[in-house]
């Protein structure tokens, strides 16, 4: 039981690791072709993990409704939504334009995708403000470089003598030089942690060490 | 008077009529193959743009020498030059005054055995120069695609990670014979005790994010095995974690690794399955279900690791406003400035990656920290010497770390 549970994934977690590495560097046609197997499979994997998603949806939902915990009734909206929406998929008008699946989905899911998308626009608002309270030197530095920066993106910003280039400036050189420094330290990380990984040093992921 | 000396050249030229030196065709190199390179010295004079506008290459194609000839492409002197694929021709100064064209070697009609092979049939190319002196030809000359099994323009990259690979397990090792490393403090982790110790007291749960990528993610991965770490504290500490997933493989994986963490506190009897949860694969649906579970629940510290999206600022105003304590760590770089406005503590970039190790205190996984540390410094070093080096007009460094 062990090894099916140490052994077995770190060799397995070593010989896709080591093997999709030694693959980006091999153009020819049995590499493309392994690749290509191996996203099949990644694809397979994560359908079949959808089924144990939606298993856990439902224990997860009929579990606050059998309890009547508080707010259960957002569960029953949930799960008869979902039924609803399964049952409209298997509607034969379904690919026709205007059929149920599709009248849902431009009806109800995408003016509330749109709703909390445009939420943002309040938080922002309001993380702005937290954000550019000059209580410090770097919170006011923080505050006049953010103000050159937006005068330089609107009209106004266009009469003031400097203020778009300066604000091209700030964009195109201290902030590009502090994003490459930022992705450079997260390409070394992220290749330090696949060799801990392809190696079996990192098996945290494998649910801690034996 | 550049006008004089290009027609004086063109005169030369024409004088001779002779075809360009050097016409070669051969296959691609370091290609998963179907595609043959012709390359030819451009003729003299063709560095003025004058001249090389009055030359025009014709290149054909055939399955035989003294076959149907098809013409593939027509094009003047000015164009097509070798410098513009350094990817095939490295940077060669002698690139800027050669031509070049790809072409894909000749097949059967499809469905034949060469289909996906990257083979081609032995495919002969023609080169025809027409310029005001009348027109030359060089060739035919035959080549056939094949596949290569190797990316020779990807080397670079593959003695970097090499290099980088040896120095991680140099440093592993040496940490292996001497674990009192120093590794300076990260704020951020450090504060996941008191995340954890306020929860308990409060008695309110902790509220922990994978990300929004699925398990092939490097962020995803870092975050499980943060998530690892932190639920044998929260088992140690008799406190909650809640767990909402967005994907079905990484909501197993978490089950599993939060399983194995109360059971190596010595609490496995207090792990409860429910726990972690799926919601859902849709972006703002998920960030709905997640804010209605704050607002609710109100949990005493919401802990974001992994990679986010547009949805960072909604969780994380939301856990706000709620008044949790927010440790945030991702390496998406475009969310960093939200998270970093509205959570306490923030794990930028590459502090994901560590904190896995941090947390362990491991001295295996601190000695690859250290190779971190030794990859910044070897990149530093690189980009002061490539900068003096372009300065100083050998641009050498510059070439030698161009990837394709």
């Amino acid at each position: 039981m062990g090894h099916l549970k140490r052994t077995v994934p770190l060799a397995i977690a070593f010989i896709f690791g080591f093997g999709l590495i030694i693959q980006y560097f091999v153009p020819h046609p049995v590499s493309q072709r392994a690749l290509g197997m191996t996203q099949r499979w990644v694809t397979i994997v994560g359908f079949v993990s959808l089924l144990l998603g939606i298993g856990s949806l439902f224990q997860s939902h009929w579990r606050k409704i059998n309890a009547q915990v508080p707010g259960w009734g957002y569960s029953v909206v949930t799960l008869g939504v979902f039924l609803l929406t399964v049952a409209a998929g298997f509607h034969p008008k379904n690919d026709k334009p205007g059929g149920p699946l599709l009248w849902a989905f431009n009806n109800t899911y995408s003016p509330m995708s749109a709703t909390m998308f445009s939420l943002l626009g309040f938080f922002i608002a309001s993380a702005a403000f937290r954000a550019f309270r000059a209580r410090s030197l770097e919170a006011s530095l923080l505050l006049v470089t953010a103000v050159i920066v937006m005068l330089g993106q609107v009209p106004l910003g266009a009469h003031i003598p400097g203020a778009s280039s300066f604000s091209a400036w700030i964009l195109g050189v201290p902030l590009t030089a502090a994003k490459r420094a930022l992705t450079l330290g997260i390409a070394l990380g992220a290749i330090a942690t696949a060799l801990r990984i392809i190696f079996g040093i990192e098996r945290s992921y494998l649910g801690g060490r034996e | 008077m550049i006008r004089a000396a290009a027609f004086v050249l063109l005169a030369a030229t024409a004088a001779t009529a002779q075809a360009p030196a050097d016409f070669k065709v051969y296959d691609r190199p370091g290609d998963a193959g179907g595609v043959i390179i012709a390359e030819w010295k451009g003729l003299p004079g063709e560095e003025i743009p004058e001249t090389a506008r009055r030359i025009e290459y014709v290149i054909s194609v055939s399955l035989s020498k003294d076959g149907e000839w098809k013409e593939i492409k027509r094009f003047p002197g000015t164009l097509q030059h070798k410098n513009e694929a350094p990817e095939i021709f490295g940077f060669s100064k002698s690139n800027e005054t050669e031509h070049f064209i790809a072409l894909k070697g000749l097949v059967p009609p499809p469905g034949g055995p060469w289909l996906g092979t990257g083979k081609s049939l032995p495919t002969w190319v023609k080169l025809e120069v027409i310029s005001p002196a009348g027109t030359a030809i060089a060739g035919p000359l035959v080549a056939e695609a094949k596949p290569n099994w190797w990316a020779w323009n990807k080397t670079n990259v593959f003695v970097f990670i090499l290099i980088f690979g040896v120095v991680t397990f140099w440093l592993i090792s040496k940490a292996r014979r001497n674990p009192n490393i120093f590794v300076r403090r990260i704020p951020g982790l450090d504060a996941m005790e008191e995340a954890i110790g306020r929860a308990t007291e409060m008695g309110r749960p902790i509220l922990y994010l994978n990300g929004l990528q699925s398990m092939e993610s490097i962020s995803t991965i870092a975050s499980v095995s943060i998530l690892g770490q932190i639920s044998k504290r929260v088992a140690s500490y008799d406190s909650q974690i809640l767990v909402p997933c967005r994907d079905a493989v990484v909501l197993s994986v978490c089950q599993e690794v939060m399983r194995e963490g109360f059971t190596a506190a010595g609490r496995p009897d207090k792990y409860r399955e429910q726990d972690a949860w799926f919601i859902t694969q849709e972006q703002f649906s998920y960030v709905a279900s997640v804010d209605g579970l704050m607002i609710r629940e109100k949990p005493a510290a919401c802990l974001y690791m992994g990679y986010y999206y547009a949805e960072s600022l909604l969780l994380a105003e939301t856990g706000g406003a709620t008044g949790a304590i927010q440790i945030a760590g991702t390496d998406s770089i475009t969310q960093l400035p939200f998270f970093i406005a509205c959570c306490d503590y923030t794990l930028i970039g590459e502090e994901l990656y560590a904190a896995s190790a941090y947390l362990s205190r491991e001295p295996l996984q601190l000695g690859s920290l250290r190779s971190q540390d030794a990859g910044k410094i070897f990149i530093i070093a690189t980009l002061f010497l490539g900068a003096l080096t372009a300065a100083a007009g050998y641009p050498f460094v510059k070439h030698l770390l161009a990837t394709f």
